[in-house]
């Protein structure tokens, strides 16, 4: 058996023995546009998707709440005090824009690699990466004190005469965070234009026809069209490719080029590129395997893709593990008094149960996916996904908060304690997620029709 | 089946990448510049007084020097803002009924001070002391401008921080000697007006006095002087 793209092979998936197929059987060209576009516009509002709407518009409406309030007052009303002064702000940041990578990953690197099994998952992973960079952008500037003044941090001729630090790596964090924020957006456009022009032909409605055909810039498909849209979207792929590993680096050196013990360690910028990979990944799945369910789109996002995100995960679950372990083996092995009781206060300290909490979800548990059976069942696969998106909040929690509370001088210790509207701005960033999920896959396709249609046997060229 | 739009439309679409970059350009200036201009700084913006007196008078034709009311300019971070005493010197004698002097008077009978407008306000996150700028060669009217042509005293510079650092950034270019500093009418030194110092040196080029004065008044260096905390404490 060929095992493996013959030669001549574009984009034809040939999966290796016994591995589900990247697409069901019984699609055609038409079939395919037809279950993606009607999702969006014949089928009825349901209650289900009403009451999922509800809840997240609801938890938006506690972040507002919490946001006035803190405009009001300032950022006294958080836990945060010196000498933990980052808090949950800081946690949320690096969870959300981690989440984000695993979309960047999916749209650009496996579209480089001309991974197929991508093409049914990377317009919604593209979106959750866009929602989740809106998430991470919001927490700096609520965290600023002086929300208002956030320009500040941007290069402009000002009347102050001065520019900002660029020595500080929380500068860099403004150009990694904004250049990827815009990278994102400008690709998931790019590649929704043709899938624009299809809703506008499909579409009865002269002002959705409208809409779409505004979105859709005046698409045609023809051969041109086509040809400077795959020179454009490769590039945009291969501009997106370093922001994977380039805005979690930046985010970690946040940290990195601190002094604090348990921050200054040159293992950061992978081990963060890798946990961020990590709960990307377990978003993808927390977000593939309901839509799949309830939008009937088994035959298009198959267990393969589910199977291969979970070795992703995985495999960036071992590289985070081969972090923890080094980062206690290097607090051994460096002599620092101050390396050694930043272990020791994490294993024995007063977060010590957050931390085994953080080993068992993100290192112990996650082992279940070597089983194949495991893999194949989206119940399971669902909840470790959840457990190992709790497990990544606390290894950010356990990184800012033990090593600010207790560093150099015990006299200037501190312990920290988040208030309810510490809980009040996270859980209004998740329902804004929740709600903008819910809001995309009612009025965009939320699968790539033109991507997908090439991955039926009739799309496939073959050399002469 | 109809087109959707009409031909128009890829005009419109065209004209519209242009559109965006020019209208957020000129945007952006525009804040730049109202957040320079004296619509914001209320630079050259004469304030009403409860008594609209006046520094040309004072200064440019009696001649009175800026310590005579602003005793503290020398030794203190704060200029001073005479008492009503100070007034009542001269106008205790002259122009006595002058209705304009109503409030000055009445303020010396009740012991209440006059509210004076302030024109020249820093933020009060910026540090700033009179004299040392006084004891290290900067003339008064280095920052406050041509005060003896001021019928009413307005704010002769934006008092912005772009401001500051010109010269906290190149003092040279504006030091002049000690016995100048409260001369209204000094000029920099140029070949047809050379400026000689106590000791007999003789300078035709500011940057050439700057220089020397720096080293003289033992001016302290940029790196220092245009640090954060030199002025945000």
């Amino acid at each position: 058996m060929q095992q493996g793209p013959e030669e001549n092979t574009v984009l034809m998936d040939v999966p290796w023995p016994e591995e589900p197929p990247v697409l069901g059987p019984g699609q055609t060209f038409g079939s395919m546009t037809d279950t993606i576009a009607d999702a969006v516009l014949t089928r009825p509002i349901g209650l289900g998707w009403l009451a999922g709407l509800a809840i997240g518009m609801g938890l938006v409406a506690i972040l507002m709440a919490a946001v006035t309030y803190l405009f009001l007052i300032g950022v006294g009303i958080w836990g945060i005090n010196i000498p933990i002064g980052w808090g949950f702000a800081i946690i949320n940041f690096v969870w959300w824009i981690g989440i984000g990578h695993a979309g960047t990953l999916i749209s650009a690197i496996l579209l480089l690699l001309k991974q197929t099994w991508r093409n049914s998952i990377n317009r919604f992973a593209e979106a959750m990466t866009l929602f989740a960079v809106a998430c991470a952008g919001m927490f700096p500037l609520l965290h600023m004190g002086r929300p208002w003044l956030a320009y500040w941090m941007f290069p402009y001729p000002s009347s102050m005469g001065v520019w900002p630090q660029f020595r500080s790596p929380l500068v860099w964090d403004v150009f990694a965070v904004s250049t990827y924020a815009t990278i994102s957006a400008v690709f998931w456009y790019v590649g929704l234009v043709p899938d624009f022009a299809t809703m506008r032909e499909k579409a009865s409605h002269p002002l959705t026809k409208k809409v779409y055909g505004m979105l859709g810039l005046g698409w045609r498909g023809s051969a041109r069209h086509w040809k400077r849209y795959e020179a454009l979207y490769i590039l945009l792929a291969g501009i997106a490719t370093p922001l994977v590993l380039s805005v979690h680096t930046v985010v970690s050196f946040d940290f990195a080029i601190s002094i604090v013990p348990g921050w200054h360690t040159t293992i950061f910028p992978p081990y963060f590129v890798a946990g961020a990979i990590y709960s990307g990944f377990a978003m993808v799945l927390v977000l593939a395997i309901p839509i799949r369910h309830y939008y009937h789109l088994e035959s298009m996002i198959t267990m393969r893709h589910l199977q291969n995100a979970a070795k992703i995960m995985l495999a960036t679950g071992l590289i985070v593990a081969y972090g923890y372990f080094f980062e206690a083996f290097m607090a051994f092995y460096s002599g620092s008094t101050y390396e050694r009781f930043m272990m020791q206060n994490r294993w024995f300290g007063p977060y010590a149960v957050f931390y085994w909490t953080l080993i068992l979800f993100n290192l112990v548990i996650p082992q279940v996916l070597w089983a194949p059976k495991i893999r194949a069942n989206t119940r399971w696969l669902f909840l470790i996904s959840l457990v190992i998106l709790v497990g990544m909040w606390l290894e950010r929690f356990i990184i800012i908060v033990t090593s600010l509370s207790r560093d150099f001088l015990p006299s200037s210790w501190g312990h920290y304690v988040a208030t309810r509207w510490d809980y009040a701005v996270f859980f209004g960033t998740i329902g804004f997620f929740t709600a903008a999920i819910f809001i995309f896959i009612r009025i965009m396709p939320a699968i790539s029709i033109f991507e997908m249609r090439t991955l039926l046997p009739e799309a496939e060229v073959k050399a002469k | 089946m109809a087109q959707v739009f009409h031909r128009s439309a890829n005009t419109i679409a065209r004209a519209s990448i242009i559109g965006v970059v020019v209208v957020v350009s000129v945007l952006l200036w525009a804040a730049l510049e109202i957040q320079r201009s004296p619509y914001a700084t209320y630079q050259n913006v004469a304030q009403a007084q409860p008594v609209p007196f006046s520094h040309q008078h004072h200064v440019g034709g009696d001649g009175i020097d800026c310590r005579y009311c602003h005793t503290s300019v020398e030794s203190s971070g704060f200029a001073g803002i005479p008492p009503t005493k100070t007034c009542m010197n001269c106008h205790s004698q002259i122009w006595t009924n002058a209705p304009m002097l109503e409030p000055v008077r009445e303020s010396y009978r009740t012991g209440e001070s006059l509210i004076w407008t302030r024109v020249n306000d820093l933020p009060d996150f910026v540090y700033f002391d009179h004299s040392i700028h006084i004891n290290k060669g900067v003339g008064c009217a280095s920052c406050h401008g041509p005060v003896d042509k001021m019928p009413l005293t307005y704010a002769a510079n934006s008092l912005q921080m772009e401001w500051c650092l010109n010269c906290h950034r190149a003092p040279e270019k504006f030091l002049r000697p000690r016995d100048q500093v409260f001369n209204m009418r000094y000029e920099q030194p140029s070949s047809d007006n050379p400026v000689k110092l106590a000791d007999g040196s003789v300078f035709t080029d500011q940057i050439a006095l700057g220089n020397e004065l720096k080293h003289r008044y033992n001016i302290r260096s940029t790196e220092d002087i245009t640090s954060c905390s030199t002025c945000h404490r």
